[in-house]
């Protein structure tokens, strides 16, 4: 028997599930903290999980609102500088997997999160860049967690903060950005993974109850769909209480 | 050499108007306390350097005293934006605010430019992105032993650093710990230093990952206790996150703003 849950829950626990298989991650606020603290509660007891604070394998008994809550650095193996986080841990290429946001998202993955609109007069002005182009540039690989929708999935980013793919094939070589990329990115109606071949998104997953149509549509682009698409394993009851139980245990405390 | 003051004698003596101002803790040890006091005397025409700008900013920013922001990150962490950074960048309001902006990895490195008395920092960072095109503190740059393409950011040299720290003694001498952020670097790499503490002591006990400022490379110390807050210093205050929730619908408000402001802030000591 199936449980019911939400398009975001189903976001989530597949996000967690990305994880499996890597000992180090390095995480975002927002859903992709969630999401890693899932897998550690879950899969992957033992994941490393970084935070851009400088916190090295913090153990948070539920997601924390900021990424400097007290609680991460109390639980951390070690507790290390901005300068230090960033060009000892991150740029050498040593984190396994990067966690992202964001504002939107093009084709080829690249993203925006500083403004929407004309830079020097923006619609709006959202936070900036933050630690996400480092995190793009040099984890060993980086899943995108974002809801999907036209305002996000966009045919021409506004402004490019972090990149993906670049413009294709080879793109991150000839910049010399020493990671793989974005190997996946991950909504509430399923699952976009670059085509190997000209790395643009192609949807390869659709979650339970989502049909292609539905996809296409919240997608700013003609949308490629996999000629092998699959259906995202519906939520354990483990893997739903587990995520029930961090989600409640943020809004607690806050 | 330290000099013991109150915030009011240190922030009028050592922040003038039209300064380069760096008031740094990533979250942790914010300095908030000395953030309003830069309100209560009317400072104008700052640049404000930080790499989260944060709640603290917002307010600085809302109040008028900056015509200039060199940032990486400005939202209200967990919750959204700053909607008075929002309004300052998208409608000129209460001033018009120039942007100098930044990753993260990119400010950082520049205060350690800064704190080492180089001209500039090397990373491997920018590379593909639209900041570089719209920030001229970074530039391409070959390595002279490798050919590889890296990119130098200027160095930042602010004229005062502000940090909050756990504790000093009556000496000078700061100790902070836990989310150590880049108060270190700015602090050195700046012209001038104050420093608010939770309390000042006779010795200061050792405490497990902490680092030391020694009292020759600060100016001004001043006993401020819970002068982080909403943030906090670990081992004496927490985090009010209900404070950075509640802050979403006061500043989203240029009246409500203004209100909070006057009854928290010029209204007080």
């Amino acid at each position: 028997m199936t449980t019911a849950y939400a398009t975001d829950e189903m976001m989530t626990i597949a996000a967690a599930r990305a994880l499996e298989g890597r000992r180090t991650c390095f995480v975002g606020i927002g859903l992709p903290s969630l999401a890693a603290n899932l897998a550690r509660a879950t899969s992957i007891p033992d994941i490393v999980l970084i935070y851009e604070s400088g916190t090295i394998g913090s153990k948070p008994p539920h997601p924390p609102l900021s990424i400097g809550d007290g609680v991460l650095a109390e639980t951390a193996d070690t507790v290390v500088s901005s300068a230090e986080i960033f060009n000892y841990w991150l740029q050498p290429g040593r984190i396994d997997i990067g966690f992202l946001g964001a504002a939107q998202v093009d084709r080829f993955a690249n993203i925006n999160t500083t403004v929407i609109g004309d830079y020097r007069r923006p619609k709006v002005r959202l936070p900036g860049a933050g630690g996400a182009p480092e995190i793009a540039a040099s984890c060993r690989e980086t899943v995108i967690v974002v809801r999907h929708s036209k305002r996000v999935f966009v045919d021409r980013l506004d402004f490019v903060t972090s990149v993906g793919h670049g413009d294709g094939p080879g793109a991150r070589e000839r910049l010399g950005l020493r990671g793989a990329g974005p190997t996946s990115v991950i909504t509430d109606l399923g699952i976009l993974e670059p085509d190997p071949e000209s790395r643009e998104l192609m949807l390869t997953r659709l979650h339970p109850g989502v049909d292609v149509d539905r996809a296409r549509e919240a997608t700013g682009w003609p949308l490629k769909v996999s000629g092998r698409l699959a259906t995202t394993a519906e939520p354990t009851r483990a893997e739903l209480t587990a995520l029930r139980r961090l989600a409640a245990g943020t809004e607690e405390r806050t | 050499m330290a000099v013991t003051a109150t915030l009011a004698e240190a922030v009028e003596a050592g922040i003038g108007d039209g300064d380069s101002l760096a008031m740094e803790g990533f979250t942790h040890l914010i300095p908030h306390a000395a953030a309003h006091e830069v309100i209560r005397q009317g400072r104008r025409d700052l640049t404000l350097i930080r790499m989260t700008p944060d709640v603290i900013y917002d307010q600085l920013i809302g109040a008028g005293c900056a015509s200039k922001l060199v940032f990486s990150w400005g939202g209200n962490p967990g919750v959204g934006s700053l909607h008075r950074l929002r309004d300052a960048v998208e409608h000129d309001w209460p001033t018009p605010l120039a942007i100098e902006e930044h990753s993260h990895a990119g400010m950082v490195n520049r205060y350690v430019a800064g704190a080492s008395g180089l001209p500039f920092a090397v990373l491997r960072g920018y590379s593909g992105t639209d900041l570089a095109e719209v920030t001229d503190s970074i530039a391409p740059l070959t390595c002279p032993f490798t050919g590889e393409r890296l990119t130098a950011v200027s160095a930042l040299n602010p004229d005062v650093t502000v940090i909050h720290a756990q504790r000093a003694d009556r000496a000078g001498n700061v100790q902070l710990w836990g989310i150590i952020g880049a108060q270190k670097e700015a602090a050195l790499a700046a012209k001038r230093t104050i420093v608010t503490v939770e309390e000042v002591v006779d010795e200061l006990p050792p405490h497990p990952g902490s680092i030391l400022l020694p009292h020759w490379v600060v100016d001004w110390v001043c006993e401020v206790p819970g002068g982080a807050a909403p943030s906090y210093a670990a081992g004496y205050t927490e985090r009010e996150n209900d404070f950075y929730q509640a802050w979403d619908a006061i500043s989203r408000d240029r009246v409500a703003f203004a209100e909070w402001i006057d009854a928290n802030v010029k209204g007080q000591p």
